[in-house]
């Protein structure tokens, strides 16, 4: 079943085109890990995936649901972690969670487990503003996967963290293995072997051109670091 | 919409059928869990309600000293209470989506399975909430540093007619936030968009005070002016409903 399926998709800001004629298809329990230099459109593509954007142009599907059209059907299914944590400076990690926690329907107990995986049970009544960034990135993850969500968007998840904190959270934003529960993953990367290593399919994209489109066994990182020159 | 029960929710089994199942979370949960957020993070800032409440007290010192007279009553008093209120609440509209905008609380909002219209209201409540507590500030300075009658009759009539002009200003304000605040010039648009359109609450509210502010008033405010503020608020409680959900698409 295909999880992402998108064909000729354009976004422009104002005069600039972000996104243009951009295709790629997914299927449910794959991971697409997105290269480019800055300014590629990831984030852009990231965006309109996660029905934050619509689109200009083209043929937009994800989860069975075509965007912008029936965004609404698929919200809630979708679990995005961008370079904005998305949570409230002056609340808690524990309130924090909790407000997320009611928007999704999830249960309070979910929120405590939540917190412990990405160690921050003891920090978790502190106001994120005294927090690290580092600290802050872990509570944007148990955010984005507080609702189990069937497709992840995550935009270099792994920044701001200490290899102790990549081992906690790598577990929560995994593919899932189940063959009854597939987790698709949309990965923007800018490390070429570590991208490889955990890709199903690949796209390269340049000034918001797919210049790159590939099975992840048939690409070299090689081919990934040409990306960026 | 769906209302989801407290059954459907992710437990701590996320594996059950239910638990993958896309829900729409309970509008009235998501108000009462925005309302909180809302309050919260205005407890812990004090961005809003301090100074608005600043605000009216100064000008209120400001007006005492600038009529150069001791007391005022009917018409002008009721001018000087609503055009303060009205200044002091724009104070508060545009702070009132700041820290969604900033923080990326529109983002996590909309990527929720919920209806779009709890943050209306949830941010409504709020503003609603601010404008009660600048009152309950406000008129007490007001009656001490600017009124000549007492306030003791007046009050019923007085806190009728700020409740009505209330539910307007909170409409209309936080219609307008939500839409100058993804702008660039938000200072500059929230203002500029607010203000025309609240200048109809300010003269029915003052045409409503002035009688219940004059010397030996009669403690009722006139029934026409009442009736004109309901009907401007449910007029622009409408179409803040209407319109709200474009206001937050891209």
């Amino acid at each position: 079943m295909s999880a992402v399926e998108v064909e000729g998709l354009a976004r422009h800001f104002g005069e600039r085109e972000a996104l243009s004629d951009v295709s790629l298809s997914l299927q449910a329990g794959q991971t697409l890990v997105v290269f480019g230099p800055n300014g590629a459109g990831k984030t852009t593509l990231l965006r309109v995936l996660a029905t934050l954007l619509r689109p200009h142009d083209g043929d937009v599907r994800v989860l069975g649901s075509r965007l912008p059209s029936e965004a609404w059907e698929v919200r809630g299914r979708i679990g995005l972690l961008g370079h904005e944590p998305l949570l409230y400076r002056e609340l808690t990690a524990r309130e924090n969670l909790r407000f997320h926690a009611r928007l999704h329907d999830v249960a309070d107990d979910r929120v405590e487990r939540q917190l412990e995986l990405v160690g921050m049970g003891d920090r978790a009544d502190e106001p994120l503003r005294a927090l690290s960034r580092g600290m802050v990135q872990r509570v944007a993850v148990a955010r984005a996967v507080l609702h189990d969500p069937e497709l992840l968007l995550l935009d270099e998840p792994r920044s701001n963290l200490d290899p102790a904190a990549v081992a906690m959270v790598d577990p929560l934003i995994a593919a899932g293995s189940d063959p009854a529960r597939p987790r698709t993953r949309v990965i923007c990367s800018h490390d070429p072997s570590g991208g490889l290593a955990e890709a199903d399919v690949v796209l390269g994209l340049r000034s918001g051109r797919a210049v790159l489109a590939s099975a992840a066994d048939e690409v070299g990182p090689e081919e990934i670091a040409e990306l960026y020159t | 919409m769906s209302a989801a029960t407290g059954d459907a929710r992710q437990t701590a089994d996320p594996d059950s059928p239910a638990a993958r199942r896309p829900r729409n979370t309970q509008t009235t949960t998501v108000v009462r869990a925005l309302l909180r957020k809302e309050l919260l993070v205005e407890l812990r800032t004090l961005e809003s309600v301090p100074g608005m409440s600043l605000f009216a007290v100064t000008t209120f010192v400001v007006f005492h000293f600038a009529l150069q007279r001791s007391s005022v009553d009917g018409d002008l008093a009721a001018g000087i209470l609503w055009v303060t209120l009205l200044f002091a609440a724009i104070l508060g509209i545009n702070r009132l989506f700041v820290a969604d905008a900033d923080q990326g609380g529109f983002d996590g909002f909309l990527l929720a399975p919920v209806e779009r219209t709890a943050l209306l209201v949830a941010k409504a409540l709020a503003l609603l909430a601010y404008l009660v507590l600048l009152e309950l500030v406000a008129v007490p300075a007001f009656a001490l540093l600017l009124l000549g009658p007492s306030l003791g009759q007046a009050m019923p009539g007085l806190l009728g007619v700020l409740a009505l002009g209330d539910l307007g200003v909170a409409a209309i304000g936080t219609l307008v936030a939500a839409l100058a605040v993804r702008t660039r010039a938000r200072d500059l648009l929230g203002p500029l968009l607010a203000l025309p359109l609240l200048v109809p609450i300010v003269i029915g509210g003052a045409r409503a005070t002035s009688p219940l502010l004059a010397l030996g008033g009669t403690g009722d405010p006139p029934a026409r002016w009442l009736l004109t503020l309901g009907l401007y608020d449910l007029v622009f409680g409408l179409i803040a409903y209407a319109l709200f959900d474009f206001l937050l698409e891209d």
